[in-house]
């Protein structure tokens, strides 16, 4: 396949849909929770048995469909039987299946997987499944990763087609600012003010960069759409790059994940010999190259400045903002920064409009949320809902509740920099002032679930000694101050503390929280002034 | 340990980062995956090659976690103390790692077979508690299964 131009696009696109419609198949989810629960012997079993019985059904494999609690997912499609989605599946069962469903047609009632309803995996561009809404995880379990073709044949780079040739720089940030898509990584800044910004900004050269360095212990949605569907990514970092002018993109990805390492980067060489990236693109005179660099396990990477420097091949230390990078960034020339799941969104945003994506969520939150539920809670996974949709339905309805007859007392979001929501609040939709207002964040959407079995001293003790490890050291309010506030939770947790501590615990947090120099720092009080909020109670048992 | 020397190949996948900007921190990774972790004599040649003072290199190699100065064990054994995976049980299967290989956290045993480290997250939460030996995740450890999986690494290796 040769390098394609603008109307090469729509027929391929309907000559994949059609081959791939006619034929039976086997799906096999391949993403790195998929492979650690035991999906590759399955897969080389079905290949090979398969090819024994000669039987006339493609093995195919896929990312993270977002059931990680039923891993390994194996989801059937033949002629005369109705598609669906097997749970757990081991060898024994894989036999089990092709015995029944692919040679007999009997669906194996007693083995399927669901989820909210979900019985097989969905076929529409943006899929509903119960209550969830998929833009971001539209083809995530869905498509082969390693074909171009597949996200091509489900609307791919019409987004990237319809920037290039029918709105142009401008109203691209036009669409987005419609749109109103925030920010997921954390902070919810509009995304078409940051674009702006960077395109306003004068530079010889400007750099549009992902931040793949996903640092929340406990979210690992950012992985998964890098695994599961490379090409959307991609295809957001081409309409950014587009909007601001740049001509060079880079991709940070932590080395903690190889194999979206290896998926990025076999999807930028397909993207590549097919006209995508490189010159000239879909035979426009857009031209746009891109790089993959990785983190080496630094969470404060993941801070914009500190990334940058990162990039530039230096300890990733944050300076002081302003100058922000729209200015100031890459090799001081203007630079934009997205998060993953930010860039996710715009392929299908710019394909189908601001004004339809505006139409999701809630007045000042645009769009979808995904969160990775994980905790105690019966079916963790991924999760993706429309902004306003309650705590209570993302863990008590899709997510099944609590596991084992336990209670469930509270969720964390926002990860080290975010804080507990205890469970009288899940009624409140999710939004990112909503949250704010509870005293936590939306932060990069790890949701984690506590049972009544988990303190919230030891909670926050663990959240604090993550960021006393992870500052870099520069600034004292940070280095100092979080030392200070570990020190004095486990004198709490061994009981050997009193009043007067917790009065100096919240002193020390307030200080840290104004005079940090990044966000590392300024957040970090957060889970500790959080849980003395809902939780004094647990605070005050533990005291002499 | 003696320590390496460069290999050609190495010296030419470093000279492929050589031509671009900010690229000490991948021709680290280079060597790291080559050697497992990264030699002295080697950051010496990296240095010439990469035209860049040793001291950057150290600066940069003692910065981030990833990088190791010391060769690890023949077999290397992550566990996971990420939230998801703390909240459902990683300390006690950190600690019956630590129990059975008689290590602490970062040490090595005295014949080099296995080295234990804690890790922050490896994107598998939703299989918790996660450790990984050798690359491979493994999923939902539980405490009394940790003898059985060091032994399984012990006899494979
Ligand atoms: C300590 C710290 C860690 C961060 N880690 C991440 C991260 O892992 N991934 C991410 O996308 N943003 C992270 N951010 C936010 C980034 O600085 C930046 O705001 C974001 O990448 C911008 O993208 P967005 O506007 O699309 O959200 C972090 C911020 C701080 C202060
Ligand atoms: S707040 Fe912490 S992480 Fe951020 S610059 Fe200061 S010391 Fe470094
Ligand atoms: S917290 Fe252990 S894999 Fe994410």
């Amino acid at each position: 396949m040769g390098k394609l131009n603008r109307d090469d696009l729509d027929r391929l696109e309907s000559e994949y849909q059609e081959s791939r419609q006619e034929r039976d198949y086997i799906r096999v989810g391949m993403s790195t929770c998929g492979i650690a629960a035991g999906a590759e012997p399955v897969y080389r079993f079905l290949c090979e048995e398969i090819r024994r019985r000669a039987l006339d059904v493609e093995v195919r494999r896929s990312g993270c469909l977002g059931m990680c609690h039923a891993e390994p997912l194996v989801e059937v499609s033949v002629a005369g039987a109705p598609r669906s989605l097997y749970g757990e599946v081991g060898l024994d069962a894989a036999r089990r299946i092709l015995d029944q469903h692919v040679e007999k047609g009997l669906v194996l009632a007693g083995m399927l997987a669901s989820q909210d309803g979900l019985l097989a995996p969905p076929e529409e561009t943006v899929p509903r499944i119960g209550r969830q809404l998929r833009i971001v995880l539209r083809n995530c379990g869905i498509i082969d990763p390693t074909k171009i073709e597949e996200y091509i044949a489900r609307g791919g780079y019409q987004g990237l087609k319809r920037a290039l040739f029918e709105l142009g720089p401008e109203s691209v940030i036009e669409e987005m600012r419609t749109a109103g898509l925030r920010g997921r990584g954390g902070a919810g800044y509009p995304a078409w003010l940051k674009w702006k910004l960077t395109r306003d900004a004068e530079g010889a050269e400007k750099y549009m960069i992902c931040n793949g360095d996903e640092g929340d212990p406990g979210a690992y949605m950012d992985r998964s759409v890098l695994e599961g569907d490379p090409h959307s990514v991609i295809e957001g970092m081409l309409i950014g790059a587009l909007a601001i002018g740049a001509s060079q993109c880079y991709f940070y990805i932590r080395a903690e994940y190889p194999l979206a390492v290896d998926r990025i980067e076999t999807a930028i060489k397909q993207a590549r010999r097919m006209g995508l990236v490189g010159k000239n693109i879909l035979g426009s005179n857009f031209s746009c190259e891109m790089e993959v660099r990785l983190g080496a396990g630094a969470f404060v990477c993941g801070e914009e400045t500190a990334l940058i420097a990162s990039l530039e091949g230096r300890r990733g230390t944050p300076r002081p903002r302003p100058p922000y990078p729209a200015q100031y960034g890459l090799w001081q020339m203007p630079s934009n920064i997205n998060n993953v799941e930010t860039l996710a969104n715009v392929g299908p945003l710019i394909a189908r409009g601001g004004k339809w994506f505006a139409s999701i969520g809630t007045e000042s939150s645009k769009g979808t949320k995904v969160f990775a539920v994980t905790g105690k809670v019966r079916h963790s996974g991924l999760v993706e809902i429309p902004m306003g949709t309650t705590i209570r339905e993302i863990v008590m309805d899709i997510c099944g509740g609590a596991e084992g007859g336990k209670h469930i007392k509270a969720v964390q979001t926002g990860g080290p920099s975010g804080g507990v929501i205890p469970e009288e609040l899940f009624d409140t939709p999710v939004s990112y002032e909503s949250l704010q207002e509870l005293g936590s964040i939306m932060g990069s959407g790890g949701l984690i679930v506590m049972d009544e079995d988990d303190c919230m001293v030891d909670i926050a003790g663990f959240y604090l000694g993550f960021c006393v490890e992870e500052s870099c050291g520069k600034c004292a309010p940070c280095r100092i101050g979080g030392k200070q506030v570990k020190m004095l939770l486990d004198k709490i947790s061994a009981r050997r503390a009193t009043a007067k501590d917790v009065t100096e615990l919240r002193r020390i947090c307030h200080a840290m929280q104004k005079a940090s120099l990044c966000g590392l720092g300024q957040t970090a009080p957060n889970p500790v002034l959080s849980t003395l909020r809902y939780f004094e109670n647990e605070y005050e048992a533990l005291l002499q | 340990m003696a320590d390496v020397i460069m290999v050609p190949d190495i010296s030419r996948t470093v000279q492929k980062w050589r031509k671009k900007r900010g690229s000490l921190i991948m021709a680290l990774h280079e060597v790291q995956n080559r050697y497992g972790y990264v030699p002295r004599n080697v950051s010496l040649q990296l240095a010439q090659l990469m035209d860049v003072p040793l001291a950057r290199i150290y600066e940069v190699v003692t910065f981030y976690n990833y990088f190791n100065l010391e060769p690890p064990g023949r077999n290397n054994v992550a566990v996971c103390l990420g939230t998801a995976c703390y909240l459902k049980g990683a300390p006690e299967v950190f600690d019956a790692h630590k129990k059975a290989l008689g290590l602490e956290d970062g040490g090595t045993t005295g014949d080099g077979e296995f080295h234990l480290q804690s890790v922050r997250c490896v994107g598998c939460c939703g299989l918790a508690p996660v450790v990984v030996m050798n690359g491979q995740t493994v999923s939902k450890v539980r405490p009394e299964g940790v003898r059985d999986l060091i032994a399984r690494c012990r006899k494979e290796a």
